[in-house]
């Protein structure tokens, strides 16, 4: 080959190389955006395919309490006042009060939730025991941790004794299943006592099958939910 | 397996019907014999599980609800003081727990802080025992069986959170609960740690205020959280949490190690006198006043 175009192939190759240099980076940059937003759109679309709770535009607007982090207090919860049109439906007044909590405080930093987390379905059995089932975001997105973890169970009991008092204790499922822990550390095999009219608190008198803490027609709702779970 | 190649060697060498049926009877005899010897004792072993002083239960065979973690462990044995510290450094294996900067992982970190507890507990005379030393993750069960095999044990799990006020400690215990109305004597694992909770308060505050006296800004009074780990403990248990895995740099943690050490084997040091193994834990007994 002729010396002078070996100069020419070398310099060719040598500004390629370059000029890769220069645009694999923003090629990188333009593609995790692009996953991003990619993910974003999946997380979007699974939010929409959840049951909404119905608002009832007739229901007046109510102020209630809601429970987030303390920005001062390092694990205490305050009280936050919003205003909502609050359903005389106990399980949509739930569902619509633990939305509310998810979609969180507008400081980022009291959030007691993942913003991912959503609320798959909520029960009230006639013994006043609720049945939250949330999605596996809750375990998965929240900081590690006792305080925590505590914290978050917290904002919801309080939250919902302030305002559905048709709930006297709460049991926690993540993706229909009964978990033995939140991320690691608090204990969801319990029931958690949301009202202090509640005053049997979390130990009740039915009897539990072997292998579980729950009393009879709580299993029974648990497997109920954890069957249709199977079905979708 | 001996008996049926006994049996199989007397029928070879039978010369007569009756001398055959007579060895078939004798087999026969002997294998129902070996039956009803073994079968009531599996069926014992899945109901219950006695934590006695020198045998561990077996959590592996997944603790249910029937199975029951001894009480009134021996309660002609004599009393005993605290003898065993079981350190819990919690999470490992594939469980790494709270992430934070610098790659640093929960399970990794308390492990630093586990060891050097034992250090300063062993220097004061304790014996302790570690639910693990490695990479590895046992089950809750199992952690709460290396103190419920034993009697006159305390039992601390060890945490990293990923929130809180850095270069604060925390300890919890578990809330109050009734006392599970069961067979008189036996607890059940699901709620071993309830007649222990007395204790596990005493315990706690102690630890808690030597704490709080080392680490600023960590609270005075120790908290309640229904802690996993602490439930199926037959034994005064408390948790202790620092915060945090997000600080700016591994050795601000590093830093943490000594104190925390030295706090919890001053706590127990405070808390040894007022330790009497109760004879029968239901009774509330336990903690001298």
């Amino acid at each position: 080959m002729n010396p002078k175009w070996t100069v020419w192939l070398g310099g060719a190759l040598l500004a390629a190389v370059i000029a890769a240099a220069i645009y694999l980076p923003a090629l990188r940059r333009q593609v995790n955006k692009a996953k991003d937003l990619t993910e974003k759109t999946a997380e979007q679309a699974r939010r929409e395919l959840l049951p909404v709770a119905p608002v009832s535009t007739g229901d007046p607007m109510v102020k209630v309490n809601m429970f987030w982090g303390s920005r001062g207090q390092e694990g205490e919860l305050v009280p936050v006042t919003v205003e909502l049109p609050l359903s005389r439906d106990p399980v949509l007044r739930a569902k619509q009060v633990l939305n509310t909590l998810l979609a969180g405080p507008v400081d980022a930093e009291s959030r007691t939730l993942p913003p991912d987390a959503a609320l798959l379905a909520f029960y009230i059995l006639p013994d006043g025991t609720g049945i939250a089932d949330f999605s596996d975001e809750i375990r998965t997105s929240i900081p590690s941790g006792i305080q925590s973890e505590q914290l978050a169970v917290e904002s919801i009991t309080r939250t919902l004794e302030a305002n559905v008092p048709q709930v006297l204790r709460l049991k926690i499922l993540i993706h229909g299943q009964e978990a033995d822990t939140l991320a690691g550390h608090v204990d969801l095999t319990q029931l958690f006592r949301v009202n202090a009219r509640d005053a049997a608190g979390t130990q009740l008198d039915n009897p539990s099958p072997p292998g579980s803490l729950l009393p009879a027609p709580i299993r029974k709702a648990v497997d109920t939910m954890r069957k249709a779970t199977k079905r979708k | 397996m001996a008996l049926r190649f006994g049996i199989l060697l007397v029928v070879r060498f039978c010369s007569t019907p009756w001398q055959l049926l007579a060895s078939g009877m004798l087999g026969a005899a002997l294998c129902g014999v070996t039956i009803a010897w073994a079968v009531p004792a599996q069926r014992g072993g899945a109901k219950t599980v006695q934590a006695t002083a020198n045998s561990a239960p077996s959590p592996s065979s997944g603790p249910s609800g029937s199975q029951q973690a001894s009480g009134n462990l021996a309660a002609q044995a004599p009393r005993t003081g605290l003898n065993v510290v079981v350190l819990d450094p919690a999470h490992g294996g594939t469980d790494p727990g709270a992430r934070g900067t610098e790659g640093i992982t929960e399970s990794d970190e308390v492990l630093q802080f586990a060891f050097a507890t034992k250090k300063a507990l062993e220097a004061q005379g304790f014996q302790v025992i570690l639910t693990r030393e490695g990479n590895d993750d046992p089950s809750f069960d199992d952690r709460s069986a290396r103190a419920n095999a034993q009697r006159g044990a305390v039992f601390i799990t060890m945490h990293i959170a990923s929130t809180g006020l850095t270069g604060t400690a925390r300890v919890y215990v578990e809330p109050d609960a009734p006392a599970p109305s069961n067979i008189p004597g036996l607890i059940p694992w699901d709620r071993a740690q309830t007649p222990f909770l007395s204790l596990s308060r005493k315990l706690g505050d102690l630890v808690q205020q030597e704490l709080s006296k080392r680490f600023k800004g960590s609270p005075d009074t120790l908290q309640t959280a229904p802690v996993r780990q602490l439930r199926t403990t037959a034994a005064p248990a408390i948790a202790v949490e620092i915060s945090s895995v997000s600080v700016k740099e591994r050795a601000e943690l590093d830093r943490m190690v000594p104190g925390v050490a030295d706090a919890i084997a001053r706590g127990l040091v405070d808390f040894r006198p007022t330790y009497v193994v109760p004879n029968n834990p239901f009774s509330g007994g336990g903690a001298q006043p």
